[in-house]
């Protein structure tokens, strides 16, 4: 279908059932239960698994394919934020203008550093991407917000007030993102005997988005082009012996994966009207290479899911609190219940840095593929378990 | 590249799989019932504590946390019921809100606005919050605001200085009881006058962020008012820890007085680096060379140590203060956990303790009925004194204090002496005052 061979069709069909299905698959526990603290099926983190699946998506085009480590990707998403907090500002609440304008500002963006920085490779190159958004953070915090010439509103974040002209808007539309008069916020939510789920418009779109973006990337890494990237990661220098100039191909993979990057930094703004400085930091940039290295490099489905796993980790363990913990204890006498909150104390709440840290050098070290490797791993060991009976009779020993 | 066939049925089917796709947002436009965002219906109340556990204001949020913690418990009617005793209000009867008992939810801010409002959003989504509390930074504070607003929750900001939260930034759904840059200034100006002289050369030194400018706006032109003269303002970069390449150039300027804009850990080490220079020591222009630190907190003095000897400054709140409210409020809080409470604490005490005030009263947790109940309320006993929320512009308007680092502390809690506590009268402002213009509260927004 769509072009792609059997796998791909089946990998991408697995993956727009899993973003439909979400808000089911993510509220499995019924809301007043105790497990109730795991559900992650809310509308804010649904949004935040398909945007960061996106971003990573984009920067794993560069990574995965090309092995070019960026550290600058924050700085396409939060030019991408601005640009689409502007077109609010200024025009309309219509998500749709917002949206290709971010895209647009992100790849003019990512192709002048992209020029300069493709001059260089390897660590070299990962330095010099590292100093663009750090420069475009300090721009964006301090520089290009004085009162004279106000971009980015610094520290507070840019935001709609009611002040502005927002040309386009009329009455009658929400005075929130919105695409076609579609509200982002509008969510529906279904309740099910002791269940309930959030179906959110503002997820459907970055849902739908997502696989669009998702399918491209397949088709990418299928393409020749695809094909000359991977050459590029395993000998650029061969390559360009053989008389072929890669500056092109790796200049359109940095683009490529800017545009995504500036395509994520836009729907964030448009679930949430406000582009903040620290997106732009470099702490934000090394998340997105955590991601895709946690869920596997050069997959296609890995980043999607570090993703997911990070900000996870970020929104549910972060609000495990002391309280809670001694709910769960509870039923354990005094004494040992301090123990034990004791114990998990440090790994939740403020601590779940610790906890994500310790599970990344987990996963890099007995899984260096990422989650990915751990998945194909337990499907190899599944398959050679049932395969095992037959390979012993059909193999024959050599004599010698 | 896969060979592509464009074939008729291949375009119908693509087109379909499209239209499906396109058509389900709009299955599910919004339905709801309720009144207002996550109006409470069982026998809780669940109020959203957004704090910044990781990242620079670590400590001073911990200690944010204990005191709301510590209102819940006085609301719910267990521990000694604290400021509910003094406060002048009776609405509250230590059965909960309206009845319900209360239950809270915590997150991190980080101290970043991106975090902290997912963060909000994940309280308010996920478990139904109705009000949230919290926050250090300014820009947090901001942003948290109008999620809020957008939300249709009530925000009852915590440790906010900046002007634009109740001004340019100002919101319906949000309230503040912290001072601001204004009031500080207001307050220092004729103490620094009384101490200093009127003839003083200050050298400002400025965190490079809308909270330092704000700050140095408002504290430029009260001293210049008096007739000090600003020889310079340097804006220093945020990330900063090591400030004496900027410290050097205040020996040479001919300035008497350096004014640090500086809050946190970027305070602690700017005047550590200007004590290291020698400078309490230095005589510029035949006066003493003085330091003045616009916004003070205890945490930054337990930081700074010796360093902050003399060294002057403002706050919302001392636990030092002899009001009954003040002393009820330090007894519970000491006796809780050992140690005063900071001025961080009391103000989210005192957020979440005006709220639940403000819904008994309003008879509803519906945000447009808490924010008229808040609106122009008047009240005392919660540690401040004689309180007004002004309808304006949602600030509260209460006697400001002017610290001074202690020249003979006794402990490590009473390093900070309070100089003088400025009547309210001489640091409230017109609601259109310049330093606050150009924002609009709106209307109050319900959400649902």
């Amino acid at each position: 279908m769509f072009g792609l061979d059997k796998k791909d069709t089946t990998l991408l069909l697995v993956v727009a059932a899993l973003t439909m299905l979400a808000p089911f698959l993510l509220n499995p526990f019924p809301t007043e239960s105790g497990m109730a603290q795991f559900n992650a099926g809310y509308p804010d983190l649904m949004q935040k698994f398909v945007i960061f699946g996106i971003f990573a998506i984009g920067f794993n085009i560069l990574f995965g394919l090309t092995g070019y480590l960026s550290f600058g990707h924050a700085a396409f998403l939060g030019v991408g934020s601005y640009a689409a907090v502007w077109i609010f500002k200024l025009f309309t609440y219509n998500v749709f203008p917002a949206i290709l304008l971010s895209v647009i500002v992100a790849a003019l963006f990512s192709l002048l550093i992209g020029f300069v920085s493709l001059r260089r490779s390897g660590i070299y190159f990962s330095i010099l991407t590292l100093a663009f958004p750090q420069m475009s953070f300090a721009l964006a915090y301090s520089v290009l917000s004085n009162p004279k010439f106000n971009l980015t509103n610094g520290e507070t974040g840019l935001q709609v007030y009611a002040d502005d002209p927002q040309r386009f808007h009329r009455e009658g539309l929400p005075d929130l993102p919105h695409l076609f008069g579609l509200s982002m916020r509008s969510t529906h939510t279904m309740e099910i005997g002791a269940w309930s789920f959030d179906f959110n418009v503002g997820y459907y779109l970055c849902a739908i988005v997502m696989l669009v973006t998702f399918y491209l990337s397949v088709r990418i890494f299928r393409s020749p082009f695809g094909m000359m990237l991977r050459a590029v990661k395993s000998n650029q220098q061969r390559m360009n012996y053989t008389g072929l100039n890669t500056r092109p191909y790796t200049l359109a993979a940095f683009v490529i994966s800017g545009m995504y990057a500036g395509l994520a930094g836009g729907l964030l703004a448009a679930m949430d009207p406000l582009a903040g400085a620290e997106r732009m930091q470099w702490t934000a940039s090394g998340e997105v290479v955590l991601m895709t290295i946690l869920g596997g490099a050069g997959t296609l489905i890995g980043p999607i899911l570090g993703a997911g796993f990070i900000k996870y980790f970020e929104n549910i363990f972060s609000k495990i609190n002391d309280n809670v913990l001694h709910q769960w204890f509870s039923f354990m006498p005094d004494g040992i219940e301090d123990f034990m909150v004791f114990i998990v104390h440090p790994f939740v709440g403020k601590g779940w840095h610790l906890t994500l840290g310790i599970l990344f050098m987990l996963v890099v070290i007995f899984l260096p593929g990422g989650l990915v490797d751990g998945g194909q791993r337990i499907g190899r060991w599944l398959r050679s378990r049932g395969q095992k009976e037959d390979k012993t009779t059909g193999t024959t020993e050599p004599a010698e | 590249m896969s060979k592509t066939d464009v074939t008729r049925r291949g375009v119908i089917k693509t087109g379909a799989v499209a239209g499906a796709g396109l058509a389900v947002p709009t299955i599910f436009t919004a339905s709801s019932a309720a009144a207002y965002t996550n109006e409470p219906t069982g026998g809780e109340v669940t109020l959203g504590f957004n704090v910044p556990q990781t990242g620079p204001y670590a400590d001073e949020e911990n200690d944010e946390l204990l005191a709301q913690q510590l209102a819940v418990e006085h609301l719910n009617g267990e521990g000694d019921g604290g400021c509910l005793n003094t406060f002048t209000s009776k609405a509250l009867k230590g059965n909960g809100i309206l009845g319900k008992k209360v239950t809270f939810v915590t997150g991190d801010t980080q101290t970043k606005s991106d975090a902290a409002r997912a963060s909000a959003k994940s309280m308010i989504e996920k478990d139904g919050a109705v009000m949230i509390n919290g926050g250090s930074s300014s820009g947090v504070a901001i942003a948290v605001q109008g999620l809020c607003q957008d939300a249709g929750v009530i925000f009852m900001a915590g440790l906010t200085h900046s002007n634009d939260t109740t001004g340019k930034d100002k919101k319906a759904n949000g309230f503040r009881h912290f001072f601001n840059a204004y009031m500080s200034a207001a307050a220092l100006a004729p103490i620094l006058e009384k101490e200093l002289g009127a003839d003083r050369r200050a050298y400002h030194l400025t965190a490079d962020y809308t909270w330092g400018w704000s700050q140095q706006e408002s504290i430029a032109a009260a001293t210049e008012a008096m007739g000090w003269e600003t020889v310079n303002n340097v804006l220093t970069p945020l990330a900063s820890t090591d400030f004496s390449s900027y410290i050097a150039p205040v020996l040479n300027s001919g300035a008497d007085v350096l004014i640090l804009n500086h809050y946190g850990g970027n305070m602690v080490n700017s005047l550590t680096n200007a004590i290291q220079f020698g400078m309490m020591e230095k005589v510029v222009n035949n006066k003493d060379f003085k330091i003045v630190v616009p916004l003070y907190s205890e945490l930054m003095a337990a930081g700074a140590g010796e360093n902050i000897k003399g060294v002057f400054g403002s706050m919302n709140y001392n636990w030092q203060l002899d009001n009954e409210g003040s002393k009820q409020f330090v007894k519970s809080f000491g006796e809780k956990y050992g140690k005063p409470p900071s001025n961080s604490a009391q103000t989210c005490y005192a957020q979440t303790l005006l709220y639940a005030d403000a819904c008994e009263r309003a008879g509803t947790f519906n945000p447009c009925g808490v924010a008229e109940a808040l609106e122009g309320f008047e009240f005392d006993g919660l540690g401040n004194g004689k309180t007004l929320y002004r309808a304006d512009d949602h600030q509260c308007f209460k006697d400001v204090l002017v610290v001074k680092g202690a020249d003979n502390p006794t402990n490590a809690y009473d390093t900070l002496e309070i100089v003088e506590v400025t009547p309210v009268e001489q640091v409230t402002y017109a609601p259109d005052h310049p330093m606050f213009a150009g924002g609009a509260l709106g209307t109050c927004n319900p959400g649902a």
